[in-house]
């Protein structure tokens, strides 16, 4: 086996030797189920309850999707003003870096009480928690420009709007895809937390049942389905990323 | 000053000022002082001096992109008030966007500057064969559908000085444009900067701190001093033209580079002075 695809297994393989791992101290120790459950325990809980668990993680997953989607269209925006005019740049940024030292968790009640149980609160929580990074990349992006560039332009007759369409939003693009990676992991911590305690529906409702009823097997099963839905969708835009805007990773290829 | 000396210069700058803002110019500190000065029709002209000292506000001045403080500046006869469209610029870094081909950079002012902006959609392929013309002029056949990342420092630089003469600017401005680059890459440089210059005649403001560049691309070479940043000499350089590249190692040549040196050499003393 050559590097690159020892490179491309060594996630898989690193994963069955943490299972392995994990398994063997279950069986050896004799770890109660009710604890710590073994992988295996794991598995078969998770097949068992196949069809709950597809439910409710695909309850999450759409919530997720719509909370990110939001998150896109505002980021985006927001970004783009922030990243296009200084003045908005020094209103802004201290105040949405405050805000984003705030634990998003702690919304929930609030947003419990102004829509209820169920998507609303879920939809927010994950919008809330991953927005801000899609702003600032896009902020960055579009704020660092090299100044010659834009005299060259500049002195074309080019208006702010012809700098930023040009060359601004082209240049944040790697910027943003990077972004989306964070965003989307991000997203899916937003809305588990928001349903463990604001939804009748979803894998962090699933977790807070499974956790009351002491199925230890379950709740892991649950982490898991987040966990493979995160991944999922990091590779997925990751994928996206590379191929959209591979002139920014040239080093990985032609070069 | 008589005054059909001025009707002729192309650029004309009479006694010009600029402090970058108006707490700069309350103390009277100023960026480039006095500035007086005649370019005539086509003139190749070059500016060297100590980092520092105000040539690269010279060229945001020659530009419109910085009004003067005080003192006035005519470029072809009209007073600027703002960015000048009939210049075009090209800097050390080339600054070309990698997510476009290098054709695309080419034409890339020509999505921008009127009157082609309008009908750039329209006319693309005219303006396309002419930036491949103007690429092939450079050395750069076949290298449009090349993105600025796979081709070599020297190379880019072409291209970008190929982007600042896409829309027959009547002015070019070059600040420091083959500082970045291998003295055997720079000369060659110097040889297609010398043969478009002859061709299309435009004026050219050249911003460098190589003297030999300056003595052997320019008609005239100012030189600058630091803080304040004025023009102390002015020297007209009578080689005749064509020059090829084995001027530069004539007696002449060298005599002309050694002048430029003192003056700079005394400039520099009297600011590590001051």
């Amino acid at each position: 086996m050559n590097n690159k695809k020892l490179q491309f297994w060594a996630p898989w393989i690193l994963l069955v030797i943490i299972l392995a791992l994990w398994q063997t101290i279950c069986t050896v120790f004799k770890v109660s189920e009710f604890i710590f459950p073994s992988p295996l325990r794991i598995a078969s809980q998770t097949w068992e309850f196949k069809e709950v668990i597809l439910g409710h993680a695909w309850r999450t997953y759409w919530v997720t999707m719509v909370g990110f989607g939001i998150a896109i269209v505002v980021g985006v925006l927001l970004g783009f003003v922030v990243g296009s005019s200084r003045m908005a740049y020094a209103a802004v940024y201290p105040l949405m870096t405050a805000f984003n030292a705030l634990p998003k968790a702690a919304f929930v009640p609030i947003l419990v009480v102004w829509f209820g149980i169920g998507i609303g609160p879920a939809v927010l929580t994950a919008f809330l928690i991953c927005f801000f990074p899609i702003m600032v990349n896009i902020a960055t992006g579009l704020a660092t420009l090299e100044p010659e560039l834009e005299d060259v332009l500049r002195v074309l007759g080019a208006k702010r709007w012809d700098v930023l369409v040009k060359v601004g939003l082209p240049r944040s693009m790697p910027y943003f895809y990077g972004s989306l990676k964070v965003a989307i992991t991000l997203a899916f911590v937003g809305t588990t937390v928001s349903e463990m305690t604001a939804a009748n529906e979803g894998i962090g409702y699933l977790l807070i049942s499974a956790g009351s009823s002491m199925q230890m097997g379950l709740a892991f099963s649950g982490l898991v389905v987040v966990g493979a839905m995160a991944m999922l969708m990091y590779e997925l835009f990751s994928y996206i990323e590379k191929h959209t805007t591979q002139w920014a990773h040239r080093s990985s290829n032609n070069e | 000053m008589p005054q059909n000396d001025t009707a002729t210069a192309f650029v004309d700058f009479s006694d010009v000022w600029l402090a970058y803002n108006d707490e700069l110019l309350a103390k009277k500190q100023y960026a480039v002082e006095a500035i007086d000065l005649k370019v005539k029709q086509g003139e190749f002209i070059a500016i060297v001096g100590p980092s520092g000292c105000g040539k690269s506000t010279f060229m945001k001045l020659a530009t419109g992109l910085k009004m003067p403080s005080i003192g006035k500046i005519l470029i072809d006869g009209q007073a600027v008030t703002g960015p000048l469209k009939i210049s075009g610029m090209a800097f050390q870094a080339p600054s070309l966007l990698p997510w476009r081909t290098t054709l695309d950079n080419v034409l890339l002012p020509l999505e921008i500057v009127e009157p082609y902006r309008s009908n750039f959609k329209a006319k693309r392929k005219e303006y396309a064969a002419r930036a491949i013309k103007l690429l092939d002029s450079v050395g750069l056949a076949g290298y449009g559908d090349k993105f600025p990342w796979q081709l070599s420092g020297g190379m880019q630089q072409r291209a970008s000085i190929c982007r600042a003469l896409i829309h027959e600017p009547k002015m070019l401005l070059l600040d420091e444009p083959f500082g970045a680059l291998d003295a055997f890459t720079r000369e060659e440089l110097w040889c297609i900067l010398r043969d478009l210059w002859m061709v299309q005649k435009f004026n050219v403001i050249l911003v460098t701190h190589d003297l030999r560049e300056s003595v052997f691309l320019a008609d005239t070479v100012y030189v600058m001093s630091k803080s304040p940043g004025r023009f102390v000499v002015k020297k007209e350089i009578d080689l005749p033209r064509p020059r090829d590249l084995e001027v530069t190692y004539t007696k002449e040549f060298s005599d002309i580079v050694h002048e430029l040196r003192g003056h700079i050499g005394a400039i520099r003393k009297t600011a590590a002075i001051a």
